[in-house]
């Protein structure tokens, strides 16, 4: 029967022709010593399989090939052994032993999380990741790379094979030092999502509301692909993880330019929130502040999905009291519509309000500059 | 074992059934009860298959090709929806309802007007069902499993689907009442519960099961209701409730779940081999007690659906080492059925092939099932295509070959007529290889890093996704060969005996009564000695 599933699967892959050279047919051992613990567990207990499949597969096809009336056989009447029967129920259960003890240790060992170097807090999105590096106050989004976005619209006649790691690409990767154990934590702002690299052995929910966590050493500089692992929502697949583990000298030379960048970002934005902007120079900010946080729900078009998300579009939120409109963008509405006042700046906020009640023809023509926006925390 | 005796013993006229269309509204007769069940079931797999088609379509290579990630989604939802809701449990239940009267020497079920109820309530809660489809915001599509809080994102589709499942759950539960009263109370003399077929036995767990859990889940779908609409915070960490609550109460109810699925399998397969081995069933008691083990350690290993969810390392350790004890007493079963075999005399008629299919590829099943038992190598495979291929094994060459099986074994007693053995041999082959060509690749897909549920994938997933996709259009169309054969079976062909198999009279009562039997099967109770 294998046999024939090897043949069989060997078939079908020269029908589909010219193989793809990435493929491949089993776990990666992946590149810390957990993720190989968990794959020498995985193949001890595949070959326990596979030798219980050889006795039981050996048995049912001699018996199949021999024990046929066909060939003159006059069936035996037994009905039961009570030697047989004990034998194999206390066999099994003594296998059975024998992969508990090296499971408990593995488990045992994926869920020390003690003694850490550094933690970096990963937060689930609908539909992208946001990493902060709670030590060194680093904090930033990652999504699925532009090139492969545009190749995964339905019909954008794109070949996937020409984008280079097809939805296994991020714009901001995170990156971490070899060498270090690292701690993660989870959450979610929305549903649930799960992070998942499986060369760092294993899989994560991030919960909204609830904290889980995990740990990771790498050995090897490299980079590291992975995705979302829980159904959550309409792309669900396409928030790839991108994991980019540096030497210690390039992960600290990398953590200087971020923390500079982070610092020059911050004095802008402070400079930022006092300035008077024009509206069109408030739509052409507020429209790509929409598409990368509000367009997945409310459709780029403004239209939203009837019955699921409203639209913005001739909205009575959109056409009616500016403060309104603000506070729900701020401090958001309901279960399902999230506050942005503290993953987006005043500006943001100002520009995307803004956008909201001109854009889609709304055409209310008011606007918000970022100093009427109120502090948060 | 038994004598029947045609006299004319009953003093009321035989009336039988009514004519035409209202004969099926308002029947209480448990063959045309089961026929009905039998039928929807059949009519709703190739509706959850057509969805899994439109799903193959679209994976069939890298980029998206033919539907928006949405509608995706409410294809996965309801693909599974329908068949374990729609197809596989109806099936049982129609299997149950035309056989166990006859199998425990019964005129009919215990409670011939509940049982009316329970199958009329399928067509509204379906009919319920499908209306999502064409509501703004489409079907539901967050996964059969309906997980919070993604399932509240859904708009009106949410409070639908949850009527829908209540429906079919108080239908459910009905059915397993009458099940369990009718194998109670309606035994002929002489058929102890130790007589019992397995069939009747494995059914008599699994209705336990359903009263048992199907309430847990309907009560889990109604705090998903309250939270979008009433303003409760069950699962809403922002009221002080918890997300992965509805998970262990839905698991609680799914993994018991699973086992309503396969019990019956179980049952079927464990009346087919012997009957082909022309021997005994080997260890008929350790059968029994495997079973309600099985049935019982069903209620204890829920969270073993969660091992990602970080849950406390001894929650991951106990519900690692129950899980894995399930694999003794399923062990003790596929022992058995070699054992049935071994030294028989068999013959390979289209039943016996399923059967022998079933337990090959249940058994592969059960080999991935034995390996996500391990929690530590879970947190590899969970939510990938491995646990699809090891889902789909256990319950296509699984619990849909058990049916097929149980299909073919019981349709000349149904009919009265042989069906095309041609054909049936025909179907077989072409069933059992395509289904290996779909779901084996589907393995090496997931140990590779692709993630279930999702659209469109990294171009290196691409020829295993081709072959799935292959291997699923060859399976659904093969399925219309098996149609084809019901219908000409239906329609006529050589008469079948009263014991239809050969020595298949000491199997079974209900090849002592004739082909097809009586509107009230067993008007004089049989004599089990
Ligand atoms: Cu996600």
């Amino acid at each position: 029967m294998e046999r024939t599933k090897l043949l069989l699967g060997a078939a079908a892959l020269g029908l589909v022709g010219n193989a793809h050279a990435e493929y491949a047919l089993n776990l990666t051992r992946g590149v810390t010593q957990l993720s190989r613990d968990i794959y020498d567990l995985h193949m001890y207990i595949l070959w326990v399989c596979v030798a219980i499949g050889v006795i039981v597969y050996g048995l049912l096809t001699y018996s199949v090939l021999h024990h046929r009336k066909s060939k003159g056989v006059v069936p035996a009447t037994f009905h039961e052994n009570t030697k047989l029967e004990v034998v194999w129920t206390v066999i099994p259960f003594l296998i059975l032993l024998a992969m508990a003890v090296p499971a408990t240790k593995v488990m045992i060992e994926a869920y020390d999380t003690s003694a850490s170097d550094m933690t970096v807090k990963v937060t689930g999105y609908q539909w992208k990741w946001r990493y902060t590096y709670l030590d060194d106050g680093i904090d930033f989004f990652s999504t699925l790379d532009a090139k492969s976005n545009e190749a995964r619209q339905l019909g954008s006649k794109i070949n996937p094979e020409t984008v280079e790691h097809y939805l296994l690409n991020v714009d901001h990767p995170l990156v971490v030092p070899v060498n270090k154990k690292i701690r993660f934590v989870f959450t979610a702002a929305d549903v649930i999502h799960s992070w998942w690299v499986p060369a760092l052995g294993w899989k994560k929910d991030t919960i909204p509301g609830f904290v889980t966590e995990a740990w990771a050493r790498i050995d090897e500089p490299g980079v590291y692909r992975g995705q979302c692992a829980e159904l959550c929502g309409r792309d669900h697949g396409f928030m790839p993880i991108v994991v980019e583990a540096k030497s210690e000298a390039d992960y600290q030379a990398w953590l200087a330019t971020q923390k500079a960048q982070t610092t020059a970002k911050a004095d802008e934005a402070v400079t930022a929130a006092s300035k008077s902007f024009t509206l069109p120079e408030l739509m052409a900010k507020g429209e790509a502040v929409y598409n990368a946080n509000c367009a997945a729900c409310h459709q780029a078009n403004g239209e939203g999905i009837p019955g699921n998300f409203p639209a913005i579009k001739g909205s009575p939120v959109a056409l009616g009291p500016i403060d309104e409109h603000l506070s729900i963008v701020a401090k958001g509405k309901g279960a399902m519509m999230p506050g942005f006042s503290k993953t987006l700046d005043k500006v943001d906020i100002a520009a995307v309000v803004t956008y909201q009640r001109n854009g889609f023809g709304n055409d209310k023509g008011d606007l918000l500059q970022p100093s009427q926006v109120p502090s948060e925390n | 074992m038994s004598a029947v005796t045609h006299e004319d013993l009953h003093d009321h006229h035989d009336h039988g059934p009514a004519k035409g269309f209202l004969r099926w509204v308002f029947t209480t007769n448990h063959k045309d009860i089961g026929t009905l069940y039998l039928t929807t079931a059949l009519i709703m797999f190739f509706v959850g298959g057509a969805m899994s088609l439109v799903i193959r379509a679209e994976l069939f290579q890298p980029g998206l090709q033919f539907v928006d990630p949405g509608f995706f989604n409410q294809m996965t939802t309801l693909h599974a929806l329908i068949m374990v809701f729609g197809a596989v449990m109806p099936a049982f239940a129609g299997l149950a309802n035309w056989m166990i009267p006859i199998m425990i020497g019964a005129p009919d079920m215990a409670l011939p007007r509940l049982n009316n109820w329970s199958f009329w309530l399928l067509p509204f809660a379906f009919a319920l069902l499908a209306s999502t489809l064409f509501m703004d915001g489409g079907a539901p599509a967050a996964g059969w499993t309906l997980y919070p809080p993604l399932v509240l994102q859904g708009g009106n589709n949410l409070p639908f689907a949850i009527f829908s499942i209540h429906l079919l759950g108080i239908s459910s539960i009905m059915a397993a009442i009458n099940i369990i009263v009718t194998i109670f109370n309606m035994r002929a003399p002489g058929m102890t519960m130790m007589k019992l077929p397995m069939f009747v036995w494995t059914w008599l767990i699994t209705a336990f099961l359903l009263i048992l859990v199907m309430p847990v889940f309907a009560g889990a779908v109604t705090m998903l209701l309250t939270d979008k609409f009433f303003g409760t915070s069950f699962f809403n960490a922002a009221g002080g409730g918890d997300p992965v609550l509805y998970q262990h109460l839905f698991w609680f109810f799914g993994h018991p779940e699973v086992y309503i699925l396969i019990l019956p399998s179980f049952g079927v397969v464990s009346q087919i081999i012997p009957t082909f081995a022309r021997k005994p069933l080997f260890g008929y008691s350790s059968m029994v007690y495997a079973t309600a083990s099985i049935g019982l350690l069903s209620f204890v290993v829920w969270a073993h659906h969660q091992y990602t969810v970080g849950m406390p390392l001894a929650g991951e350790l106990y519900f690692t080492y129950a899980t894995m004890l399930i694999a003794v007493p399923t062990g003790v079963k596929v022992f058995n059925w070699v054992a049935t075999m071994w030294k028989g005399a068999m013959t390979f008629e289209t039943p016996m092939l399923f059967a022998i299919a079933f337990v090959v590829l249940f058994t592969f099943g059960g080999f991935t099932g034995l390996m996500m038992s391990i929690s530590p190598a879970d947190l590899q495979y969970h939510d990938t295509y491995f646990i699809v291929a090891h889902f789909h094994y256990v319950l296509v060459p699984g619990a849909v070959f058990a049916l097929i099986a149980a299909t073919y074994f019981w349709l000349p007693k149904w009919t009265g007529h042989m069906y095309d053995e041609r054909l049936g041999k025909l179907h077989f082959w072409l069933t059992a290889i395509s289904v290996n060509v779909l779901f084996f690749p589907q393995h090496f897909s997931g140990l590779a890093g692709m993630p279930r549920r999702i659209p469109d994938y990294a171009v290196q997933f691409a020829e295993f996704n081709a072959m799935s996709s292959i291997g699923a259009f060859i399976f659904g169309f093969s399925q219309l060969i098996f149609v084809y054969v019901i219908i000409k079976a239906i329609r006529g062909g050589q008469p079948a005996t009263d014991e239809v198999w050969e020595g298949a009279a000491e199997h079974g009562l209900e090849w002592q009564l004739p082909s097809p039997p009586p509107y009230h099967s067993w008007e004089v109770a049989p004599l089990v000695k």
